[in-house]
């Protein structure tokens, strides 16, 4: 697989002795797990993407912040590279673990420190999930406005470096949005604080560069997350259309109208057929596309915008506008969205969830160009959309145990990647490029800006030894594997090796 | 009146020039925010004949112009679509360019509410140290490839690049507002405010000025019409936002040093000598004092703030503690190596 770090195009890795450093370690810290034998490492050889595996040199699991300096401080004297990982839900790859590197794994620093009402933050060690922030802000009405879908379970210094968005990000923002302060180690084990508790900081936005920056920078040892006060109401509505254009236009139709819905979502028929088997939420399985729209906010301005949208809808050309008569039709209504990944999981035995953003205007050209490249490798493509804001989720339907067929879900996943950049789009809305972008990087991005980053990378860690690999190609790969992305319809048999 | 012209070649050669014959660069838009920041001893490199507007669709809510275009043209355009920047820039001048409005960073009353404009950047074109011509991040809403270059350009003060083109995230502007004023004490004021934050109402912007409270109320007809029956207070012209804005309410008539304090929104009063008026639901306040910058950064500080002073001043920005200039200079030395845009601006080091 080409995924994997390759040393002749990602650049040399340091040679760790496994021996010495985990006796140096365990020296140090006498209390710090490390796990080191085959069997305890397996587990964590990949993340939420799990097509790509490598058990890494050592896993150190801190409970104190302290161990992660002393950790960092060895690591870096040592010239051992370090990944590190929250709870391990990314998509992209990000803490894909290097065979001779250590995993750091935040998890367990999962302490919510300090809820203050009054001044609307939260101040949370990285290990601590996504939910639990909001349900420890409930009982002051307050809450932690990004959700990503995997919310339940992932970890916040996880979104910190992912910049996570979930399907609320038009109105309420991304991660980056929500942040106040984050304190972070450095590459050679020193505290810093990005951000303040104030709404800027001196210097410069520094808290804005290490969001997102999927572990190359620094490890997030704790973050302040601004609160808002909860929603009074949510209304929900189910649109549906005979074509998938007139949904796109829909969207577009509300936004002019003035309103910002705080969730805007569209499934095109697959998923929706996918998603009624699978949960029964009451989606209209005859719909060319369906759109979900949410109105939320004081009482008399949803009631008033639910009156416009739907006007807007039917307008827009919709066979049907539903409002979910009560909070259980909502949530019925919202649990079909949330479980489209999981409910296209059953109708096909493996598939690859893609996560370009394109201009909205483009959507009808770009689901096309999906559809044609559908046809092109032969494998079904499922179209879930943050219609918003421009994100894409196409689902790509596969089975692994097919021979070529994970090859050809991932050139076709390129070429729908490819797609998004050409109409001025990215390769990537809010997943993270980790590995599993890496070769995009080249498309989205030329030599010039690709060399920039890294003097990015070099400012913070010139050694480069957190999460090498990720996020920024080198230009080596890209000479490599870009060009192949350059020719569109040129791309060679996607079952030949690609080194 | 537009006068769209693409000026980027020539913004080239001068950067070139610069880095051949070692030369700084005082990167100026239309001057109006001279009067922050340290002195720079350099070339002008003057950016507002690259200007104009290259896209705008109501329907996207994006935007991009190239950074001289003046603010007043991008707002009027906004304006017809019935749409606006959010985080209501400070013009501080007739001729301020969005260049500048990025570059300073700064942002108005709605600021804690919707955000500030580095919230709404979305991408850039720069012209880096090494001379070259690029472009980061984009005109979609979500982006996460590769480093967040262009919201760190936000409030860089053209230490890091020439911005040549920006594009923003913009929003309808909300269908109703109406402005009050309610007699409060400094105290009471601040702890109303930090009761009706954590209450769906509609506040959009909420300044003090030591006698009265005033508040922007924004949203649809029936939150903004019950959040006035309940607040009560006497109705306030809506102009006092753009005056604050601008600086131009009495407060700022004076020739006393100006400083900006950036505290958590419920901090207390600050225990200075002078005149304070507070501003973003508390989060920002106005001093006027004399008192040395020590001991202003001092009282600063220990709330867990930061000061900027107005005017000249060798060290108008808070001085930023190790390891944090440190990383800052070698950011600098990245992005900047020969150092030509705008050394020195923000701290003597950088």
């Amino acid at each position: 697989m080409n995924i994997l770090y390759d040393e002749r195009v990602d650049g040399a890795l340091p040679r760790p002795d496994k021996a010495k450093l985990l006796a140096q370690l365990s020296d140090a810290m006498p209390s710090l797990e490390i796990l080191h034998t085959l069997e305890d490492l397996r587990p964590y050889e990949c993340d939420g993407l799990s097509a790509y595996r490598v058990v890494p040199l050592l896993v150190v699991l801190p409970d104190q912040i302290d161990q992660v300096q002393t950790i960092l401080k060895l690591c870096h004297s040592n010239n051992v590279p370090v990944v590190a990982r929250g709870a391990g839900t990314g998509l992209s790859g990000g803490a894909l673990p290097l065979e001779q590197g250590v995993l750091l794994v935040m998890a367990r620093f999962n302490r919510i420190i300090e809820v203050n009402a009054d001044s609307r933050y939260a101040r949370v060690q990285p290990g601590v999930r996504n939910l639990a922030i909001s349900q420890a802000a409930a009982p002051h009405g307050l809450y932690y406005a990004p959700d990503p879908s995997s919310q339940i379970a992932c970890s916040i210094g996880g979104n910190v470096a992912e910049n996570a968005g979930g399907v609320h990000c038009l109105k309420y923002g991304l991660t980056v949005h929500n942040l106040l302060r984050v304190d972070i180690l450095t590459a050679d084990g020193e505290f810093m604080t990005l951000g303040s508790d104030a709404l800027d900081c001196p210097g410069f936005d520094l808290l804005a560069l290490f969001t997102g920056s999927e572990g190359m920078l620094g490890v997030v040892t704790e973050v302040t997350v601004k609160l808002l006060p909860k929603p009074q109401v949510a209304r929900v509505m189910l649109a549906s259309f005979d074509s998938v254009e007139m949904a796109g236009r829909a969207v577009g139709d509300i936004i002019s109208a003035g309103i910002i819905p705080g969730g805007l979502e569209m499934m095109d028929n697959l998923s929706i057929r996918a998603t009624e088997d699978f949960i029964h939420a009451g989606y209209p399985i005859d719909a060319a596309a369906m759109l979900l729209c949410e109105l939320d906010g004081v009482e008399a301005d949803v009631h008033e915008d639910c009156e416009r949208v739907e006007q807007v809808l039917k307008l827009a050309g919709a066979t049907s506008v539903r409002l979910a008569r009560d909070e259980a039709e909502r949530a019925r209504f919202w649990a079909g969205r949330k479980n489209a990944f999981p409910a296209v999981g059953r109708i096909s035995p493996d598939y690859y969830c893609m996560d370009g953003t394109i201009p909205r205007r483009e959507l009808p050209k770009v689901l096309k160009g999906i559809d044609e490249l559908s046809n092109e490798f032969g494998l079904r493509v499922a179209n879930v959309f943050h219609a918003g804001d421009g994100n894409m989720h196409p689902l790509i339907l596969f089975d692994a145990n097919q021979p070529g067929e994970l090859n050809r879900a991932e050139a076709l996943g390129a070429k729908i990647l490819e797609l998004c950049v050409d109409v001025g789009g990215s390769i990537t809305g809010e997943h993270g490029v980790g590995r599993e972008k890496i070769n995009q990087m080249c498309a989205q991005f030329n030599s010039d800006e690709i060399t920039l980053f890294h003097a990015i990378k070099k400012a913070f860690d010139p050694n480069g030894l957190l999460n090498p690999g990720k996020n920024i190609p080198t230009l080596n790969r890209c000479a490599e594997f870009g060009s192949m992305h350059i020719h569109r319809g040129n791309l060679p048999f996607p079952e030949l090796e690609r080194f | 009146m537009r006068q769209d012209h693409d000026d980027s070649t020539s913004m080239m050669e001068q950067v070139s020039y610069a880095l051949n014959k070692r030369v700084p660069l005082r990167i100026q838009g239309g001057n109006t925010k001279a009067n922050i920041g340290r002195k720079v001893v350099g070339e002008i490199l003057n950016t507002r004949s690259h200007r104009g507007i290259i896209s705008y669709d109501p329907t996207e809510l994006v935007l991009t112009a190239r950074a001289g275009t003046p603010l007043t043209e991008i707002e009027a355009v906004l304006e017809a679509e019935n749409q606006m920047l959010p985080f209501e820039p400070p013009h501080l001048g007739q001729s301020a360019t969005l260049g500048g409005m990025v570059a300073s960073g700064f942002s108005g009353p709605r600021r804690p509410w919707a955000g500030s404009v580095r919230d709404y950047v979305l991408g850039t074109r720069i012209i880096t140290g090494h001379g070259k011509l690029l472009r980061f991040g984009g005109e979609v809403m979500k982006n996460v490839a590769g480093y967040d270059l262009s919201r760190l350009m936000a409030g860089s003060f053209g230490c890091l690049g020439l911005l040549t083109e920006i594009s923003l995230k913009v929003l309808p502007k909300p269908r109703q507002c109406a402005s009050v004023k309610l007699e409060l004490d400094t105290h009471q004021a601040l702890a109303k405010l930090a009761a009706w934050g954590q209450q769906p109402i509609p506040i959009s912007a909420a300044s003090h000025d030591g006698k009265f409270l005033h508040l922007r109320l924004e949203g649809g007809e029936g939150s903004v019409k019950s959040a006035c029956d309940r607040l009560g207070g006497e109705a306030l012209d809506g102009s006092y936002w753009s005056k604050l804005r601008e600086r131009q309410l009495p407060f700022f008539d004076t020739s006393e040093p100006l400083w900006r304090i950036s505290v958590p929104n419920n901090s207390a009063v600050l225990n200075l000598p002078g005149k304070q008026l507070l501003d973003w639901g508390g989060a920002q306040r106005w001093l006027l004092t004399d008192e040395p910058a020590e001991v202003v950064r001092l009282a600063v500080t220990a709330l867990g703030g930061h000061a900027t002073r107005f005017g000249t001043h060798e060290s108008p920005f808070q001085p930023l503690p190790e390891p944090l200039l440190r990383y800052h200079q070698r950011l600098k030395l990245q992005l900047d190596p020969q150092r030509i845009f705008n050394p020195g601006r923000m701290y003597a080091e950088v």
